[in-house]
């Protein structure tokens, strides 16, 4: 049997356009909450909707009408089905950086454990190839500065006393910034790889770290060393691991080991917590690119290493505060 | 929670498909028409422009102030174009529903792939991914995967559960065309718009009614050929007397049928 069409058309279109009007003014603001009157408007006039395309499904394949309707309800169902994801709430900078991010972190902190015992890993693996193999040494650094003896760098440095950098710092730590960001958020994207890219990534970037710190180490210049990597090494690397950690979250969502949900569930719950340790470890490389190209670089007589050093330790002690206690629910208060 | 009918394997299995299937809670199903790859691209193609655009207009502007501070331009040509090429398609994909400016003019549009609105967690997600997705040039990681998942989904829309569908304008029948007939031979004799209605399934009325929609796109030839065939089907389904028939040409036939089907007077 075919409906009526024209009837049914000319009965049903105010209804559809009157829905098309509610979810377009919806789509205009993502943060807009309904008034109540208009969510019970919103809800009839998506039933209709959702009627009329059961009733159009059975009695005619009329695929013009058929679509139209499909488009609406889609919408419909996207709007009333989906609103409680992020609950109408407005994004709250403040309450995002010491909540949610430190919360997140600690939530997933067994990913990050995960690669930074792949760094510290990689590292044993640099060192030993630095002390047994020397001339792997050309092969190993990633930049060209690093390549020449330790002593014969530090003597230069003092020499130049950071003038190579006078008229470029804000540029340099431009480029920092951005190449750091770019390789971490390549960390976490590898993680589609089920982690084999991202594991690759933390133990290669280990390798290097323990290569540069052992021919340090070796040609004595370990204070050099610890004044020029801490002040910004002690944020750069926690970023590049949270990188890691988000792509190990990832990994850990795609692999499901002893999960029940299917696949889209599992990742549709990680796609949160994935995006917040991206966001962190950004804004960490933002610190640690200001750090690294106004303080790194320079080195005694401009700043004596104890004070760089020092820096390092207090940076170092504030990470570890924020990502261990920040955010923690009080316990007094609430009684 | 809309339910996605093919979630079960979204990775490399069956044959791909055009159309997606969601049953909603109500219990009604409705589809999505999967973009295609080619479209996909062209969407890219159209948003790298603009994003190129967009970025020569900042950088003459920023290049007047290398006069003040030559660095500090530098640090802000670096941030400035990181920000822009990577927060574009978040920014107009969470603002816009799902949608660049490619993916507008293209009709495309990341939908979630239950069906339900994209959180912002999603739209990150899928654009984060594209730093893979590029791999190791021209998006061949993300180009390939997308030819080869049945849902065409790259590795950011698998991770963020997205798909980006096809949304061609719709419009309603314009039923008015065939409102104004003046005389309906077929009208004249009720039993045989009775037995008509009963043996014309909605498969055909629904073809006969595309030919008649589309009647000036085809080629003269064409169009006799087609109405000379679906009459002659028509006509077979149910025994018709002389006069309603006689003397009328295919095509005038098969819109008396149509008018017959969808269009109850009494």
């Amino acid at each position: 049997m075919i409906v009526n069409l024209d009837h049914f058309i000319a009965e049903e279109k105010p209804h559809w356009e009157r829905l098309d009007a509610v979810l377009r003014r919806l789509a205009a603001d993502p943060y807009r909450r309904l008034p109540i009157e208009e969510a019970r408007e919103l809800e009839r006039l998506y039933q209709r909707a959702a009627a009329d395309l059961a009733r159009i499904a059975t009695f005619t394949a009329e695929p013009e009408v058929r679509r139209r309707l499909e488009h609406l309800v889609a919408r419909g169902h996207a709007e009333i089905h989906g609103a409680h994801a992020e609950g109408g709430r407005r994004f709250r900078p403040l309450e995002w950086f010491t909540r949610t991010l430190p919360q997140t972190w600690r939530r997933q902190a067994r990913a990050f454990w995960f690669a930074f015992a792949l760094m510290v890993a990689g590292s044993g693996f640099g060192g030993l190839a630095i002390t047994f193999d020397p001339p792997s040494k050309a092969a190993l650094m990633p930049f060209p500065h690093l390549r020449e003896s330790p002593t014969e760098r530090v003597a230069r440095e003092m020499r130049d006393r950071g003038r190579q950098l006078s008229d470029g710092k804000a540029n340099f730590s431009g480029m920092l910034m951005t190449h750091n960001t770019r390789v971490t958020l390549t960390a976490m994207a590898l993680g589609m790889t089920a982690g084999i890219g991202t594991l690759i990534l933390m133990f290669s970037n280990g390798v290097m770290l323990g290569a540069v710190a052992l021919d340090y180490i070796m040609d004595g210049q370990t204070t050099f060393l610890l004044g020029w990597l801490l002040p910004h090494g002690v944020v750069e690397l926690p970023a590049m691991l949270v990188g890691g950690q988000a792509g190990f979250v990832l990994a850990g969502a795609l692999l499901g080991r002893g999960r029940r949900e299917h696949l889209a569930a599992r990742m549709r719950a990680a796609a949160p917590d994935v995006v917040t340790l991206c966001f962190g470890a950004a804004l960490m490389l933002v610190w640690a690119g200001i750090v690294e190209a106004f303080l790194s670089q320079y080195h005694e007589p401009v700043i004596p290493y104890a004070a760089k050093i020092a820096f390092g330790a207090v940076e170092f002690a504030a990470l570890v505060w924020f990502a261990g206690w920040a955010g923690r629910a009080k316990r007094k208060s609430r009684s | 929670m809309g339910r996605a009918c093919e979630t079960k394997e979204p990775f490399m299995s069956a044959p791909r498909v055009n159309v997606l299937q969601v049953r909603t809670p109500e219990g009604v199903s409705f589809s999505f028409r999967l973009a295609s790859p080619v479209l996909r691209l062209a969407a890219l193609i159209i948003d790298l422009a603009a994003v190129a655009a967009a970025w020569s207009v900042i950088a003459t502007i920023l290049s007047i102030f290398q006069l003040i501070s030559k660095d500090l331009v530098g640090l802000v040509t670096a941030v400035g174009y990181f920000v822009l090429s990577e927060g574009y398609s978040i920014f107009t994909e969470w603002r816009w529903r799902g949608q660049t400016i490619g993916k507008r003019l293209l009709r495309l549009r990341v939908v979630d792939e239950g069906g339900l609105r994209l959180t912002f967690a999603q739209v990150v997600l899928r654009n984060l991914l594209r730093f893979v997705d590029v791999l190791p040039f021209a998006y061949l990681v993300g180009g390939l995967t997308a030819v080869l998942t049945r849902r065409g989904q790259r590795l950011g829309d698998l991770a963020a559960g997205t798909l980006v569908i096809w949304e061609p304008a719709e419009a309603l029948p314009n039923l008015s065309a065939w409102q104004g007939e003046k005389y309906n031979s077929l009208r004249t004799h009720g039993a045989v718009v009775a037995r008509l209605r009963q043996a014309v399934s909605p498969a055909e009325a629904r073809a006969a009614w595309q030919a008649l929609a589309r009647r000036e796109e085809l080629e003269p030839d064409a169009r006799v050929r087609l109405f000379a065939e679906l009459a002659g089907h028509f006509r077979a389904l149910t025994p018709m007397p002389p006069e309603a028939v006689d003397g009328i040409s295919d095509e005038q036939f098969m819109r008396n049928v149509v008018d017959v089907l969808y269009l109850s007077r009494s």
